[in-house]
């Protein structure tokens, strides 16, 4: 599990994010949602380290604080991390078979055959296999991010983070892209935090949401509460849209009969 | 002159974190031979390109300015051998190769920066600017006086050549100016120049590149200013070090 603690971000005088204080629980896919400029990406940057927070705690297994580590401890805990990017963040200059090696060859004494082993698996379970030595440039969008939950996941980490996982992919490859993570989250116990703006994703693998509103926490709970919530900022930003609108009347009228 | 001490000490550190014992030696020697197939077989065709019309232009413009007859001929082959070994193999050729080699570098780093590949490495605990940059400043400080040499030859050569061709210079009467007025330390002070000039090439368009901010139009201007920068610099050093070991 994850937890943050006073989280409170600033850039010369603007504040970005303003005590946040919440709990990742693993097991679980805990959602991150709010509009753009709300503070997300600066939160999961700070949850990862490669942000400092301006002032609070992230602590790791309910223990490590990770604001006050030194690079070796870093180091260790950031190998127990993976983390899918929004564009895939996949090394160009490299195979899918070798950049999901890349890890295993940094930080493993395995055998050869054992890590092209490991890769397969990887491969298969985000069902790609076959794809070993194709490039990042002969990837389609949805394939991409598959890619990058397989490198991510390779090294068996207890935590995963997703950054908008789904933006640029079409609803049917990005119900497909969330299932997967729902799947792996569960199987490995991980303790995984999306960042997004997909609605679907808030409904289907939402165990655990958070919405920020201008870098501060508005309103916490699951995808079954955000149907009955009160809260305006969070129902006009969910139910945007006329469509939107007319699932939750719906879902509230099969609720009520 | 703020902005300049705080670009001045973000190199720095970043060359601290750079200059480190390897995380998996064998990824970085793989590394190192990719970067020195790219920097050093990749730049030869420009080198030998510009060698052989910088020596022959040379040669040609020196026989042009000796029109008295006190002046022995072999004059042309000494003046053509040491203006090649001393400014225009080191100084011209990396000055090309800062535009080269420079801009590659300083685009490669900031696409991966703005595409999140080196926020990928940092979280999995890799350390960036060691893993990216490092075999990039060993392959260059080792490939460019190779490259330098190379050119140093080329540019006696061509100017051999040309001076036969076109009868301003006979081939003996240049040969014999090259080895009269020979200094053996302008060969030491070519390789010293090249050396530096390969680690300002390297490590600048590198720290360019690293600190990219911004899509692809930045990592256009990261490029262009990463070899503006890097001539400076290599002039700057050539006059630097012209003064100290001359």
């Amino acid at each position: 599990m994850i937890r943050i603690e006073g989280v409170t971000k600033s850039f010369g005088d603007k504040k970005v994010i303003e005590g946040i204080d919440a709990s990742f629980d693993s097991g679980k896919c805990s959602l991150i949602i709010g509009a753009s400029g709300s503070g997300k990406t600066v939160l999961m940057k700070i949850m990862v380290g490669l942000m400092q927070p301006t002032t609070g705690n992230i602590f790791y297994g309910g223990r490590t604080d990770l604001t006050n580590l030194d690079k070796k401890h870093l180091k260790a805990i950031r190998q127990e991390v993976g983390m899918l990017f929004q564009g895939g963040a996949l090394f160009d200059s490299l195979t899918v078979e070798e950049n999901i090696i890349f890890p295993l060859n940094m930080f493993t004494g395995k055998s050869r055959k054992e890590k092209l082993m490991r890769v397969d698996e990887c491969l298969e379970r985000v069902n790609l296999k076959n794809a070993n030595k194709l490039y990042p440039n002969e990837l389609s969008g949805g394939m991409k991010k598959r890619v990058g939950i397989a490198r991510a996941i390779v090294m068996n980490p207890k935590y995963l983070f997703c950054d908008e996982p789904n933006s640029g992919l079409d609803p049917l490859t990005a119900i497909v892209i969330d299932g997967l993570i729902h799947e792996i989250t569960v199987e490995y116990h991980i303790t995984t935090i999306i960042n997004t703006h997909d609605m679907n994703s808030v409904m289907e693998i939402g165990d655990h949401i958070l919405f920020l509103h201008r870098g501060i926490k508005e309103w916490e709970g699951t995808n079954k509460e955000v149907m009955n919530t009160n809260n305006k900022l969070l129902n006009d930003f969910i139910f945007a849209s006329k469509f939107l609108k007319a699932v939750k009347s719906a879902y509230q009228q099969n609720s009520n009969t | 002159m703020n902005s300049f001490f705080y670009q001045f000490g973000r190199y720095l550190l970043l060359l601290k974190s750079t200059l480190v014992k390897p995380e998996k030696g064998k990824i970085y020697w793989r590394e190192l031979a990719r970067q020195m197939v790219e920097i050093g077989v990749g730049s030869l065709a420009i080198v030998i390109i510009i060698s052989v019309f910088i020596g022959a232009v040379i040669t040609v413009q020196t026989a042009y300015q000796l029109t008295t007859p006190l002046i022995p001929r072999s004059t042309i082959g000494s003046i053509v051998t040491n203006s090649s070994i001393l400014e225009m193999a080191p100084t011209v050729t990396c000055l090309i190769l800062a535009g080269k080699i420079g801009s590659n570098i300083a685009s490669e780093i900031g696409t991966m920066r703005i595409s999140e590949q080196i926020d990928a490495l940092e979280i999995m605990g890799v350390n960036a600017s060691a893993y990216l940059i490092l075999p990039k400043i060993v392959a260059s400080v080792v490939m460019i006086p190779i490259l330098v040499i190379i050119s140093g030859f080329l540019c006696v050569l061509s100017g051999i050549w040309v001076g036969q061709l076109t009868g301003v210079v006979t081939r003996e009467e240049f040969i014999q100016g090259s080895i009269e007025y020979f200094i053996p330390f302008t060969v030491t002070f070519s390789l010293i120049k090249a050396f530096t000039f390969g680690f300002i090439i390297s490590s600048v368009s590198a720290y360019y590149g690293f600190y990219t901010v911004g899509g692809a139009l930045e990592v256009g201007k990261t490029a262009t200013k990463a070899v503006v920068v890097c001539c400076v610099i290599i002039l700057l050093a050539d006059y630097l070090l012209a003064q100290l070991l001359l």
